[in-house]
């Protein structure tokens, strides 16, 4: 029994010892995709930019938290693309690891996912990949969640608008050719489409789904060339974003407007084509002109040794400079503070001033276009610098 | 129609590409190689990396794969899976075995892979539009299925028409008949898990010429490559070309006349059709 007690004791003060070194530290969590489906984005949208971040804040001597500078410990795990693994790293993010913060993961469902339990331990959750129309939803059943990349009704009203608008510039008709992944994203954006499309009067005349990792995509693209419609929209995924520009260049689909969903503003993508894809809208988009954009790219760059992508890489890094700000601006690694301190104020990132209402930043680029080797923005929801639509032409 | 053909043939030279080698590894070295796609796309790797880095082209890689998978899988079989077939005392119980070690080695593959490249391998070689018989292509598929071609009619030939070949026959058949007429058994099943290797990788440095992989899409290939073995006999390379190509063409087929939303399905209805009616597949021989 008396040993028991000095054992206690004796680990007591080793405990006690430990976590007074550990002062001037704020332990970061972040569970992302390193294999799996989702591996592939998240090396470039979501890993780079965690780097990027908190190596910039370690430099500088980290956070000033209430008057005592506190450097970024990072502990990240690999959820292998599979939720369950997800939840379970969360568990141990929070009991094991003790982490103050947590960055929010990768992918939609994984958000969803994962929100009633890092809910549960008080985290605040500021979700980037994710976008979904039921923000209301979630974000009244876990308050501590933030969506910041818009919604599913938004990505496709901006194709929309410039469909509308090349319709009445005379450049397509009403016939538009559409194909979707036959998964939950691309057939979410997809059944919005149909919805949204033909409301406006549009006719879709070519509409087929095909499963995800196709590897003959050509089938799909001769069925959408022999429709003859001058307008092409996927909701697509990673490889067959690819695939599908592929075949579009080999059928050298003649159309005026090509539209791909995700990947699409990847600098891998313009890699893999050159001048080929040049005028191909996609997910998106970005103000390369805008100084604070421009000076993170290159700081992206230079860190990581990567090209940001052209979408949600500036949102990830936004959504980390949000919990930067609002850990400082509070002076507490409380995460009730914290979060209270997120939906109340107004947040300077290299997206603009972000803030939230009902936990939903209204600030995002939906539609982009490859214009000359670099994936501008042309649609969006309070951004500026949108340039005009170009037409595609041939695929050279 | 025209069109179904040579685009439904064009992928199953893709088909058989990523299932001659397994079948090799399976029907012979009797390893149910479930880490077969990883190979596949550590090949892919090899021709993205050298193209990106050093403009290499994927066709010398190809020529570079051979002698480094060929080395890398018998070393594998020679020390990783011999201990296994010595244990075992049944096909079953080293079927069992083969999976787990080779599911454990298809993750350090992947690990491999990716701390050389987590992101897609994104690049585009021969991607020129090429016309036969009215009806568009692609130059990297066409080159794949040329390929594919090759190696299906040379290892046709060669186990065959050869000594070794038939010396490599006769193990599939039977280890312990072709021991007792003097085959050096566990060297003949290492030369063919090598070889099936080879060719696996092969196949992944062409593929990557068209289809944009990353590290997790190996287990996609294992699966296919599985279906077309089992459908079209183990141990059989006829079968297994005669089985990709009726994959390649009904899933073109479907696609193009049906949806492309029930390509997957239609391989599957193929494949439980097979089994039920020709559970041996279609070139393999009753085993009793």
């Amino acid at each position: 029994m008396i040993r028991r007690s000095v054992l206690a004791l004796a680990s007591a003060v080793i405990l006690a010892t430990t976590s007074a070194f550990a002062e001037g530290v704020i332990k970061l969590g972040a569970i992302s995709p390193k294999t799996g489906p989702l591996a592939g984005g998240a090396v470039v949208t979501q890993w780079p930019n965690i780097q990027l971040w908190v190596e910039q804040v370690n430099a500088v001597g980290g956070l000033n938290v209430g008057g005592e500078m506190m450097t970024i410990d990072l502990i990240e795990y690999d959820d292998k693309t599979n939720p369950g693994e997800h939840i379970k790293l969360a568990q141990r993010l929070a009991t094991q690891d003790k982490v103050d913060f947590v960055v929010a993961p990768y992918g939609t469902g994984f958000n969803i996912a994962s929100a009633p339990i890092y809910g549960k331990f008080g985290y605040p959750m500021i979700a980037v990949s994710a976008i979904t129309d039921k923000v209301d939803e979630l974000t009244g059943r876990y308050p501590n969640l933030f969506f910041t990349l818009g919604t599913t009704t938004a990505f496709v009203e901006g194709v929309k608008s410039i469909l509308m608008e090349q319709r009445d510039a005379g450049a397509i008709g009403n016939e538009i050719a559409m194909v979707n992944v036959a998964d939950a994203f691309g057939i979410e954006l997809a059944d919005k489409a149909r919805e949204l499309f033909t409301a406006e009067g549009f006719k879709i005349v070519y509409d087929k789904s095909y499963p995800l990792g196709t590897p003959d995509l050509s089938p799909v693209m001769k069925g959408a060339k022999d429709s003859g419609a001058k307008a092409f929209i996927a909701w697509s995924y990673p490889p067959d974003s690819f695939g599908l520009a592929e075949q579009a260049i080999i059928e050298d689909l003649d159309v005026n407007v090509y539209y791909s969903a995700v990947a699409t503003s990847f600098p891998a993508f313009s890699n893999a084509f050159g001048s080929k894809i040049n005028n191909v809208l996609g997910a998106g988009g970005t103000n390369v002109d805008d100084p604070k954009i421009a000076e993170y790219r290159e700081a992206h760059l230079k860190i990581t040794g990567k090209v940001a992508d052209y979408w949600a890489s500036a949102n990830t890094y936004a959504a980390l400079q949000i919990l930067e700000q609002a850990i400082v601006g509070a002076a507490t690694l409380d995460r009730e503070v914290v979060t209270q301190y997120i939906k109340d104020n107004t947040f300077d990132t290299v997206m603009g001033d972000l803030n939230f209402k009902n936990n939903f930043s209204n600030t995002f680029w939906s539609v982009g276009q490859w214009q000359d080797g670099v994936f501008r923005g042309v649609k969006g929801s309070n951004v500026d610098g949108a340039v005009d639509v170009r037409l595609k032409d041939g695929w050279k | 129609m025209i069109d179904i053909l040579i685009s439904g043939l064009l992928l199953s030279g893709t088909y058989a590409l990523v299932a001659m080698g397994l079948n090799l590894q399976y029907g012979v070295a009797r390893i149910m190689n479930l880490a077969n796609g990883e190979v596949l796309v550590l090949g892919a790797l090899a021709a993205f990396w050298l193209y990106t880095t050093s403009q290499v082209s994927p066709l010398l890689t190809v020529i570079l794969v051979i002698p480094v998978s060929f080395t890398g899988n018998w070393i594998i079989y020679r020390f990783l899976l011999t201990p296994l077939v010595k244990r075992s005392k049944t096909q079953g119980a080293l079927e069992v075995d083969s999976i787990l070690a080779t599911f454990g080695l298809s993750f350090i593959i992947i690990g491999i892979i990716v701390s050389i490249e987590g992101g897609f391998f994104a690049y585009k070689y021969l991607s020129e539009p090429i016309r036969i018989l009215g009806s568009t292509t692609s130059l990297n598929r066409l080159l794949a299925f040329l390929v594919a071609a090759l190696i299906g009619v040379a290892l046709y030939l060669w186990l065959n028409f050869s000594r070794p070949g038939v010396a490599v026959r006769a193990v599939a058949v039977s280890t312990e008949a072709s021991g007792l007429v003097g085959i050096n058994v566990p060297r003949v099943s290492a030369i063919a898990f090598a070889l099936g290797g080879t060719i696996t990788a092969v196949g992944g440095a062409l593929i990557s010429t068209f289809i944009t992989l990353d590290a997790s899409m190996g287990v996609v290939f294992t699966l296919k490559a599985l279906i077309i073995v089992i459908m079209g006999g183990v141990g059989e390379i006829r079968g297994s070309i005669i089985a990709a190509g009726i994959l390649g063409v009904v899933e073109t087929g479907v696609a193009t006349l049906v949806d492309p939303g029930l390509t997957l399905a239609s391989a599957y209805l193929i494949f439980v059709l097979i089994l039920l009616f020709r559970p041996q597949g279609l070139f393999g021989k009753h085993t009793t």
